[in-house]
């Protein structure tokens, strides 16, 4: 190998790097979608070099639905203070009560009320792109989406009619009221996120490592117990070594059971895994395009 | 469970082009299978649709036939990107579709592939699709094409066979620009010559597939001679608390071509202002040399005039700078290319206005040849046409250069992307505006 030679990891970077500071020229005001989740911490390392000396020249997004896992909602606060960015939180309590996302009725998870939560914030302060740290490989919908995907004025994705993305040459155009998703992990892997947390030294929330959880058996993934997942008759409660492999909400993330505690464990355990990561996601198992569905309404 | 830790594996992007028909779905799901990237819930998906829609047979094609229309319509809309690994490299697929809009979703699929992998039906031979497809190839220069004869069960595994059809494609090589050619018989079906070595031809003493996709040499893919730095962000800290940034201006971009090292004496295209390169600042720091494609942030010696759109370069090697362009063009959109109609172009960094002044011709996908009398290019055709430009273009022949050789063209209004454009070696290089201007 001559010197002039990148591995896949800073191949990757290179480009997800690209792709940001081409958000950054092209936008008058963008926003980074930041949860405290592995794939947006990679996109808050990502902006840190892409920008660097000067500040991540955007605020930092997030909609909480109040189902979030209180771990992860303290390591956001946190990273942003860390990192002197402006964190803005809506939250979709907020939207429900001033009636902007109506709940159906029976139904518990908040899933898909953060759509018109995150509609209103992007309308509140005039955001024209939001970056966010969806990649391909996460469902099969994802695999068919540009790097700049183009939203209309209601927020929706059209994947019928989408702009073709060649060479490293993106079309960031839009009118008044429109909107562009722009995802720079779009060409990353599971593996490559944690490889790229174990080479940048990354913190991430403790609950990625293996805790000691109550957890209880539904639709064939075990599911953390608490007040929004309270018991029901028949069920049974274990206590289990469990990690979070994705984190969605509280109440559909399904643990896996895992001793690993720590990043090469985490990397060693994902190259043997013969489940995909949102295979313990019950939000994706709702239908075979329940993803497509809901980026068509606007999803991240 | 031991890893190792720090060896490099690096990434080749390919693209398979082909048709259902030719067994392409089913090579990438033995590909994606044999090299056990495919996971367990992944399997049970396609078997739960199969039970519902498919009678029962598992189609390989669900797995990236993504979106509600296309397994509705059981037919592939647009490219698919799907990842895999093997403890040698990366990949990353592009999967394009065979027979709709095929240049379209080639030209996406492949443009920033290292490697193309063209699937023929060995009952067939090389036919009319997989000519288009080498083509293809061959005009967006992909550095290596793979010609992947699948069904060679249907024919025997005859050496012969395979024989006559190698032939007929080096018939048809010469008219190609590609540099590297594999022809390699598979059955994608039973797997033989996909990741495992067949054992039921033992004639074929060559790589498997995979073992190709593993070795090939993609190093020297990159132009690491004429240094390109298309500036894209001027970076310049907003109240940094640290009162040494109070003065830092740095020019921030991916580079598109060669090396560049502190010291050396760049030039600024299109205005030929000339300073010194004083910091490179890369992901991983600050550096004395960065090469193509990383993304980094250079610092100059002289306060000059620089913004986004501009050119750093090597004034040893200089482009090629002009308002009147000749070039390639494929269409992409279903308007058709109108002439005298203005579009944006989108060039690097750059964003102009630009208007086609003639069609030339349209050219035959099947044998390159030109075709004359051309009133519009219709969707999926490429063709050579003039234009100008409302400011001067900085470039290479897209043969040299594929990021300072290509650009887009964009309808305003709409903001559809409804062209893809390649520039041929430029004639002059830039004779900058401010010639005798140096500090």
């Amino acid at each position: 190998m001559t010197s002039y030679f990148l591995d896949h990891l800073q191949y990757l970077e290179t480009e997800a790097i690209h792709v940001m500071r081409e958000v950054a020229a092209e936008f008058e005001r963008p926003a980074l979608l930041f949860s405290g989740g592995k794939d947006s911490i990679c996109l808050l390392r990502l902006a840190e070099k892409a920008f660097r000396p000067s500040e991540i020249p955007m605020p930092l997004l997030n909609i909480d639905t109040g189902h979030h896992f209180p771990e992860l909602n303290e390591f956001r606060d946190r990273r942003a203070k860390e990192l002197r960015a402006k964190l803005i939180v809506r939250k979709v309590e907020d939207a429900i009560a001033k009636g902007i996302a109506v709940q159906a009725p029976g139904q518990i998870s908040r899933n898909h009320l953060q759509i018109p939560t995150l509609l209103a914030a992007i309308e509140e302060f005039r955001f024209d792109c939001c970056i966010g740290g969806a990649r391909r490989d996460e469902e099969k919908a994802r695999a068919k989406e540009r790097f700049f995907s183009f939203r209309d004025g209601f927020g929706q994705w059209d994947p019928k009619n989408q702009r073709p993305e060649i060479w490293n040459l993106y079309n960031a155009r839009i009118n008044p009221g429109e909107n562009m998703r722009v995802f720079p992990l779009s060409n990353w892997t599971e593996m490559d996120v944690w490889e790229y947390i174990r080479k940048e030294n990354l913190e991430v929330p403790k609950i990625y490592f293996s805790h000691t959880r109550r957890c209880v058996r539904r639709h064939g993934q075990w599911l953390p117990v608490n007040d929004l997942v309270p018991i029901k008759p028949g069920e049974q409660v274990e206590e289990l070594v469990v990690r979070v492999r994705t984190i969605g909400d509280i109440i559909s993330t399904g643990c896996v059971e895992s001793p690993a505690e720590s990043v090469d464990d985490i990397i060693a355990e994902t190259a043997v895994a013969r489940v995909t990561e949102r295979g313990s996601r019950a939000d994706d198992k709702a239908s075979e395009a329940a993803m497509e569905d809901r980026k068509k309404a606007g999803y991240f | 469970m031991s890893i190792p830790l720090h060896h490099p594996v690096d990434l080749l992007r390919f693209n398979t082009c082909g048709s259902v028909d030719d067994g392409k779905s089913t090579l990438i799901g033995r590909l994606l299978y044999d090299s056990k990237s495919l996971m367990d819930d992944q399997v049970e998906a396609l078997e739960r649709s199969a039970d519902l829609t498919g009678g029962g047979q598992i189609n390989l094609a669900n797995l990236t036939d993504g979106l509600r229309a296309e397994r509705e319509q059981g037919i592939t809309i647009d490219v698919a990107y799907r990842y895999f690994a093997t403890p040698r490299r990366k990949f990353i697929i592009a999967d394009t579709p065979g027979h709709v809009q095929y240049t379209r979703n080639m030209v996406t699929g492949a443009s920033s592939a290292n490697l193309s992998v063209v699937l023929v039906d060995a009952r067939l031979g090389i036919i009319e699709q997989s000519r288009r497809h080498s083509c293809i190839a061959s005009l967006l220069r992909i550095p290596h094409l793979v010609v992947a004869i699948n069904k060679m069960d249907l024919v025997g595994y005859s050496e012969e066979r395979f024989m006559e059809i190698r032939d007929q494609f080096e018939e048809f090589l010469p008219r190609l620009t590609l540099r590297d050619v594999k022809c390699i018989p598979v059955s994608a079906l039973d797997g033989d010559n996909v990741v495992d070595p067949s054992t039921k031809m033992p004639w074929y003493s060559g790589p498997t597939l995979l073992s190709h996709l593993e070795d090939v040499h993609i190093g020297s893919d990159w132009n690491l001679r004429a240094f390109r730095l298309p500036v894209q962000w001027v970076n310049r800290p907003n109240n940094p608390s640290d009162p040494a940034l109070h003065d830092f201006r740095g020019l921030s971009g991916q580079i598109a071509g060669g090396i560049v090292r502190v010291g050396q004496e760049v030039m600024v295209l299109p205005s030929g202002f000339s300073s010194v390169v004083k910091e490179i600042l890369t992901p991983e720091g600050s550096v004395t040399e960065a090469f193509a494609p990383q993304s980094v942030t250079v610092v100059l010696e002289h306060d000059i005039d620089v913004s986004r759109g501009d050119m750093l370069v090597d004034p040893e090697m200089l482009p090629g700078s002009s308002t009147e362009l000749h070039a390639k063009i494929c269409w992409l959109h279903p308007r058709p290319l109108q002439r005298g109609k203005k579009y944006l172009l989108k060039h690097t960094t750059q964003t102009v206005q630009a208007a086609v002044t003639t069609i030339e011709h349209r050219i035959n996908i099947s044998n390159l040849r030109p075709e004359s009398g051309v009133e519009e290019l219709a969707m999926n055709d490429i063709g050579e046409v003039r234009l100008t430009t409302s400011s001067p273009i900085v470039y290479d022949g897209y043969a040299a250069n594929r990021l300072t050789g290509s650009f887009i063209l964009i309808e305003p209004g709409t903001n559809a992307t409804v062209g893809a454009g390649m520039l041929p070696h430029p004639t002059e290089v830039a004779r900058p505006e401010y010639k005798d201007f140096s500090i």
